[in-house]
């Protein structure tokens, strides 16, 4: 791949902030790294808590992207392919979770699915209880990552535009096709990247969980729960985890960066 | 780091300003007394203003703030700051440097931390204690009579075995006998009965002061078996503190008679 | 499989009538914002007309008046395939699923389906093409393959929207040569502003202009007598029809022009057609010597100024020179002249 070539010389003060914040964030990993108990590295993070943890995490994680495809395709799609009165608003409102503090999300969601919520009541009825259960774990993620995978996925489809949908329809597909088979297809690379954020932000998902889904091993602790809770007693344990969900982090940054190029 | 819950009591030029105020009225006041009056000792008397920082347990939080209020009224000039956080945290910030001059701990393992690194002014003194208290949303919908009810199959949260809360309400099941199948292990007493004011959990073990502080959001129901697991409150001066003698008042305040009926207000029971 | 099209746009200040007969191919010619797209937009049914009505093969496919539309099929449905200026060939399928694409949104089987894209590949000439990706294409490669699969969805209706617009001129004339055998038989409409496509590929043409249709006819008597203003300007070609004899085309009425045959080399005796510019001849009193040329033996009917150039006019042929040799030569209407054009400036179709 070629170079890119400037033309236009940069302003060499600009080097120093650039530098100062790359630092800022780059420091921090360091200091973490550094922290580090090497020799107890192993058997602190293959703990029986932090290994329940780690795959809890992981788990929910997945189950929540899922669900924010599930979701968030139709979404991103009507929001780019379709104009209503209030569209704006709309879209606002899905945004909000992006802005919102998550513990925010998690009393909503509280309120909405806890057994005194608006719906938790019913669901009570019903002999569903999401509170305290990894269920509600999902739900606090999906809330606070969908809006990724909507943002993504919508400039994505804005981008690619409209055309080649025409000319499948011109073709004789009706419109599932056009959408399975064209439409879908065009705008992988932006599902994925999305798909991918949202992943990264269940994993890291903290206020909205602890405030709405509890906290117990095996079911509602999840890797950032835990490390929290480690605090407590074991700050080795707490970094060493902390290392472990950074590198999960750059893993899946990483993973999805290398597919977008 | 994470930004610890800090509450200050009194803003220092304020108080101060209205100590001097006051002083100066009681002074007019007693007018040809012999100027006994004030009563402050050390290094107040309404010299310079001096901040007198105290790290306390966050189960302490009304109880400081009462104590302090007294503090500063019998000491011109001195303004108290109160820094409320978990006992662990607080001991990890003197341990860091932090800038604390009297530090009461909700838990003796706490304490030792300090004593083990020989940060301690004085020797801890126990100035406290506090025993577990179910606590049950106001309309108690699980029926919860006994700690033997909370064996049963209802949403019980409790605290994480890994705070002392936890730590306490494992021992008193233990000790009692009783299998506890908790839904939610949580992080910290406040979050435990936020579960439990919010209708999510039937019951939480929480402190006996948790409770009173909570009032008429949850209800408190006691049980024998809490007598197993007393958690004594220690609270020592800080060996790097500027202001030792002021912290010692602190101190002799905390576990005088005075302090001790404003901690027998809040629940606490007496060591 | 006529189309039959009435349809007023109020927005776009469109309201005209075409047809479109069975087998035919018919021409849109007409000036940027005539409405020849917005036409296509109608019948393809990406566009619904304020009033009018579209039918296809006996089906209406549009049906609006009074205020609400009576019917309305969907893209679909309607069995127009759209072949645009851009192939716009799916990135993410090779060729053969490209072609294959339409008979599968038929619900043909897979395999079915590969069978029809190899017979329409291999009629554009792209069976080579077969595996590759569109990525991997030149221009002129993509729009041949976006024709068969165009082709390959079997459409009663082909529309064609400027198909050689975006291609290399290189590339173009053999293009239009295989549209023009694909096309036989299939009733399409083409837009064009490229007369070359109208007199080539197109049977009858309609000429557009503010949304109105102002001239229509056999692609050769518009063109060749054009009446509109738009007409006569894109009309300003040589073309001499006849039959293809050892590498030159001779007319009925006795001309004989040498050129370069496009695409397949043209059977001896088949029926060509010679196209030239007239910027490209030279007027002489004499015989020119020199390079192999074609001299036309002409009668000056007319001499138009045109910019900068005078427009020396013949019964059929015309001659762009400059007012100096007009000057020179001394020319006036009566005068027998002959017109001289190099082999090379020459191109030769099959019609």
């Amino acid at each position: 791949m070629a170079r890119h070539q400037r033309q236009v010389g940069l302003p060499r003060w600009l080097f120093v902030p650039a530098a100062a914040g790359a630092l800022f964030v780059v420091l921090p990993l360091v200091a973490i790294v550094a922290r580090v108990d090497w020799p107890d590295f192993l058997t602190l993070v293959t703990s029986e808590s932090s290994l329940e943890a780690l795959k809890l995490s992981l788990r929910t994680s997945a189950a929540s992207t899922v669900l924010c495809v599930l979701l968030g395709v139709p979404m991103a799609v009507l929001l780019a392919r379709t104009s209503f009165r209030g569209q704006g608003l709309v879209r606002s409102l899905v945004l909000l979770p992006l802005v919102l503090p998550p513990v925010v999300g998690g009393i909503a969601l509280l309120y909405t699915f806890g057994r005194r919520g608006l719906l938790g009541e019913s669901l009570e009825v019903l002999g569903i209880q999401i509170a305290f259960s990894t269920t509600a774990v999902v739900l606090a993620q999906t809330f606070v990552a969908l809006p990724f995978l909507v943002v993504s996925l919508e400039g994505a489809l804005r981008t690619g535009g409209e055309r080649y949908e025409v000319v499948a329809a011109t073709l004789g597909a009706p419109p599932t096709t056009v959408f399975r088979r064209v439409t879908l297809p065009l705008v992988l690379p932006g599902l994925v990247s999305g798909a991918v954020l949202s992943f990264a932000r269940a994993l890291g998902e903290f206020g909205a969980t602890i405030t709405f889904a509890g906290s117990l091993q095996g079911v509602t602790r999840t890797l950032p729960l835990e490390i929290y809770l480690q605090r407590e007693t074991d700050a080795d344990a707490a970094v060493a985890l902390s290392l472990v969900l950074v590198v999960v982090a750059v893993l899946v940054i990483g993973l999805a960066r290398g597919r977008a190029t | 780091m994470r930004k610890h819950p800090r509450t200050t009591v009194g803003l220092p030029r304020l108080v101060g300003l209205v100590g001097l105020v006051a002083t100066a009225t009681l002074l007019a006041a007693c007018g040809s007394d012999d100027g006994a009056a004030g009563g402050a000792t050390g290094d107040g008397g309404g010299a310079e203003p001096v901040t007198l920082t105290v790290f306390a347990a966050s189960s302490l939080t009304a109880a400081f703030e009462d104590l302090a209020d007294q503090f500063e009224a019998d000491h011109d000039g001195v303004t108290v700051e109160l820094s409320f956080a978990g006992s662990s945290d607080l001991v990890a910030q003197i341990q860091q440097g932090a800038p604390a001059d009297v530090f009461a701990s909700a838990d003796q393992a706490n304490m030792d931390k300090l004593t083990g690194e020989d940060l301690q002014g004085s020797d801890p003194v126990e100035f406290a204690t506090n025993t577990l208290e179910i606590a049950v949303p106001p309309d108690n919908p699980a029926g919860v009579e006994s700690l033997q009810d909370l064996g049963g199959d209802l949403n019980l949260v409790v605290c994480a075995p890994e705070v002392p809360c936890g730590a306490a309400a494992q021992q008193v099941a233990a000790d009692a006998g009783v299998e506890l199948k908790p839904v939610s292990e949580e992080q910290s007493v406040t979050d435990v009965l936020n579960k439990v004011t919010s209708g999510e959990a039937d019951a939480g073990l929480v402190y006996v002061t948790d409770v009173a502080a909570a009032g008429d959001a949850v209800e408190g129901i006691t049980f024998p078996e809490a007598d197993s697991v007393v958690n004594v409150y220690p609270i020592a001066t800080v060996g790097d503190s500027e202001h030792a003698g002021l912290a010692q008042e602190f101190v002799d305040l905390v576990t005088g008679g005075e302090g001790q009926k404003v901690l027998d207000g809040y629940g606490f029971g007496a060591p | 499989m006529s189309l039959a099209l009435t349809a007023a746009v109020d927005e776009r200040d469109l309201d005209l009538e075409l047809e479109v007969g069975d087998g035919e191919v018919v021409a849109l010619l007409g000036p940027n914002g005539a409405g020849k797209s917005t036409v296509l937009a109608l019948v393809a049914g990406l566009l619904r007309p304020d009033r009018g009505r579209i039918t296809l093969a006996g089906r209406t496919l549009t049906d609006v008046g009074a205020g609400h539309t009576r019917t309305f099929v969907a893209p679909h449905a309607r069995r127009i395939a759209l072949l645009a200026q851009d192939p716009l060939l799916f990135p993410h399928l090779d060729v053969t699923d490209n072609v294959a694409f339409g008979p599968r949104s038929r619900g043909r089987s897979r395999a079915d389906a590969a069978r029809t894209a190899a017979t329409w590949l291999d009629r554009v000439g792209a069976t080579e093409l077969a595996d590759r990706r569109p990525a991997q294409l030149s221009g002129g490669q993509a729009q041949r393959v976006a024709i068969a699969r165009a082709l390959a969805a079997e459409p009663d209706l082909l529309l064609l929207d400027e198909p050689m617009a975006a291609l290399d001129v290189a590339v173009a004339p053999a293009l239009r040569q295989m549209l023009k055998r694909v096309l036989s038989g299939q009733s399409a409409l083409v837009v064009t502003h490229d007369v070359l496509d109208a007199l080539l590929l197109a049977d009858r043409v309609y000429v557009l202009d503010g949304g109105r249709v102002v001239e229509t006819g056999p692609s050769r008597h518009v063109l060749a007598q054009p009446r509109s203003a738009f007409a006569a300007r894109v009309a300003g070609l040589n073309l001499v029809a006849g039959r293809w004899r050892e590498g030159s085309v001779h007319s009925s009425s006795g001309l004989r022009v040498a050129g370069l045959a496009v695409g397949e080399k043209p059977a001896e005796g088949a029926w060509v057609a010679a196209i030239f510019r007239p910027a490209s001849v030279g007027v002489f009193r004499e015989p020119p010597g020199g390079s192999p040329r074609n001299a036309l033996p002409v009668t000056v009917t007319d001499l138009e100024p045109r910019g900068d150039l005078i427009r020396v006019h013949g019964v059929d042929l015309m001659a762009d020179v400059t007012p100096q040799a007009v000057a020179d030569l001394g020319l006036a209407p009566g005068d027998r002249v002959l017109f001289s054009v190099k082999a090379t400036d020459v191109t030769v179709y099959t019609s």
